[in-house]
């Protein structure tokens, strides 16, 4: 199977980076005041995402400035990723209506 | 099986899963499985990139087995020290840990940069301008977040302003911005230094942007950056053209720009404002005496007369949260309710430390999310409450902010508490607001104070209802 990665340049890129910005506009738009802790731990969480181009610098590094540098950037990412996911879902977690909390 | 492909079609899933999981956010009743929808997302994504490892650069081969082991570790001592804190934290706590994390992201598309700038790798003005940009704002988004943690967390009191700063800071912007311009105009064949210089002033700008700051406004600043890292991730995305790093990047950039412009409108500033002014610095003079006297009451006559109530709002604020009352309140809550009287949690905006803190502090404590009300949905009832109670919260519950021009909050939303018929606020002391703004509330006639430290309080309160017997 022949596959090689689209490249992502000029016009294309610019639909993405415009399209990806209404989406986060539109779903924040919505949100109720009441999640907007947990929303912006959760947005934190999705740009620890980063981690993942990171990983691919460390990876590609040839010489030792670069593997150092991206061995910072691999560890700061995945402290981003993991510690985002972590508090948001600690968090989302005590959210609970009238009818589940009566019952205890 | 084409690893490029496998890459792909995992980072295409991953973005679906991250804007499928922010939707499901949105509402308090699907919030829970999104995070969890976005995390399978995000595991998919780290997995699939080690497939990296197959196709890398000429020049990276000879090192790949090191750099693998780096990788590695990198990603189990990251992943280790976030998730250990992250279920260690406390609730009150978490404004400062999010700041934190999201200075790590930061740092990390900065080190992205730095990577592609010191190794030649990036070519082409466009991919050159968002790699730098990029940086730039990683770097500041990191500095920044880091000043924003150490404030929060009081490991950093003071608040550094001098009449030039705002001058020192726009030269250093200045510089920033033309040595940007430098590395882009020789096409990024510069020696290492002036990337050194670069990345160091960024660093150094994010904190002199910051630390003249106050406290009340930092969570505007975390929000701010937040929507920083995640524009600077997206950048540095196009710059490795991947398509994961420029959606949830830009996603975050602009979510995080609204939620910054919604926090910001909450408190009636500009966003402008909270970074530039020197707001928190108040004369006493300039406020003027202030009229009638402050009347305590008992915390027990407050809690029977709640208990005789058919409506009660409770305003909470920070204070709640730092007395660790909050559940003592819920039981308080359960009691009155039990007791057949109606009540309602009226949540200021900014209450708490982040806007939605107060809400997260409750759920905490198991408070449902159904008689928990935003401002402008419950500001209307409290001409209808008998009982007002306002609890660790100040400048929220100022009615100065709607009436006298001369005040230094006028124009805030605030709680309209002083229109029930009755209003109790306990207070640790006759002290004032984050802002230092005197507060009318607790001068008005309607006004009684209960002095003394929350929790405390909310015991005594509940012990007065209970000694009244079996009141069903």
């Amino acid at each position: 199977m022949d596959y090689t990665t689209t490249i992502l340049t000029g016009f294309v890129a610019l639909y993405i980076f415009m399209l990806a910005a209404f989406t986060g506009f539109e779903i924040i738009g919505r949100v109720p005041a009441i999640l907007h802790t947990p929303l912006m731990s959760g947005s934190n969480f999705i740009h620890g995402i980063v981690v993942v181009g990171a990983l691919w610098a460390l990876l590609n590094a040839s010489s030792l400035p670069e593997q150092i540098i991206g061995f910072v950037g691999v560890l700061l990412g995945a402290g981003n990723a993991a510690g985002g996911y972590v508090v948001t879902e600690r968090m989302l977690q005590m959210f609970k209506p009238s009818s589940k909390t009566n019952k205890e | 099986m084409n690893a490029a492909l496998l890459i792909d079609s995992s980072y295409f899933i991953a973005a679906f899963l991250f804007i499928y999981g922010l939707k499901r956010m949105s509402s308090p009743l699907t919030a829970r499985s999104g995070i969890v929808v976005a995390g399978i997302g995000m595991v998919l994504a780290v997995l699939a990139s080690f497939l990296y490892t197959l196709d890398v650069n000429d020049a990276a081969k000879p090192h790949l087995s090191t750099n693998l082991t780096l990788a590695l570790i990198a990603l189990a001592l990251g992943l280790g020290w976030a998730w250990r804190s992250g279920k260690k934290v406390a609730m009150t706590e978490m404004p400062q840990m999010v700041a934190l994390y999201n200075g790590m992201g930061g740092g990390a598309a900065a080190a992205i940069a730095a990577i592609e700038l010191i190794g030649y790798k990036t070519h082409g003005t466009v991919s050159l301008s968002l790699a730098v940009l990029g940086g730039l704002i990683g770097a500041v988004a990191l500095s920044g977040s880091l000043i924003a943690w150490a404030k929060l967390d009081g490991r950093i009191n003071k608040t550094l302003r001098f009449g030039a700063l705002q001058l020192v800071n726009g030269s250093l912007l200045l510089v920033l911005l033309a040595i940007g311009v430098y590395i882009i105009w020789h096409g990024g064949m510069v020696s290492w230094p002036v990337f050194a210089a670069f990345f160091a002033l960024a660093l150094i700008y994010g904190v002199m942007m910051t630390m003249p700051i106050g406290g009340a406004d930092m969570p505007v600043v975390i929000s701010l950056y937040n929507a920083f890292t995640g524009l600077a991730v997206g950048f540095e995305g196009y710059v490795l053209n991947n398509p994961a790093l420029m959606i949830a990047g830009m996603v975050v950039g602009s979510a995080g720009s609204l939620l910054t412009l919604l926090m910001a409108k909450a408190m009636n500033r500009s966003v402008a404002n909270v970074l530039f002014s020197n707001f928190g610095e108040l004369s006493d003079e300039a406020q003027g005496d202030m009229a009638g006297s402050q009347k305590p009451i008992d915390a027990s006559d407050a809690g029977i007369n709640m208990r005789y109530a058919g409506k009660v709002i409770i305003a909470p604020g920070y204070g709640l949260a730092v007395a660790q009352a909050q559940h003592k309140l819920y039981e308080l809550v359960k009691l009155l309710q039990d007791a057949g009287v109606e009540v309602k949690f009226a949540i200021h905006p900014v209450a708490g430390r982040m806007p939605g803190h107060m809400n997260v502090l409750l759920a905490e404590a198991g408070v449902p999310y159904d008689i928990i009300f935003d401002m402008e949905d419950i500001n209307g009832e409290f001409k209808e409450a008998d009982v007002a109670i306002v609890i660790g919260a100040n400048d929220t519950v100022n009615p100065a902010a709607r009436t006298n021009k001369s005040s230094p909050i006028y124009g805030m939303p605030v709680l309209n508490v002083d229109m029930a018929k009755q209003v109790y606020v306990v207070k640790r002391g006759q002290g004032k607001g984050y802002s230092g703004v005197e507060n009318a509330l607790f001068y008005a006639d309607n006004t009684q104070m209960v002095y003394g430290d929350a929790q405390k309080v909310m015991v005594s309160m509940i012990q007065a209802i209970k000694s009244l017997g079996g009141g069903h």
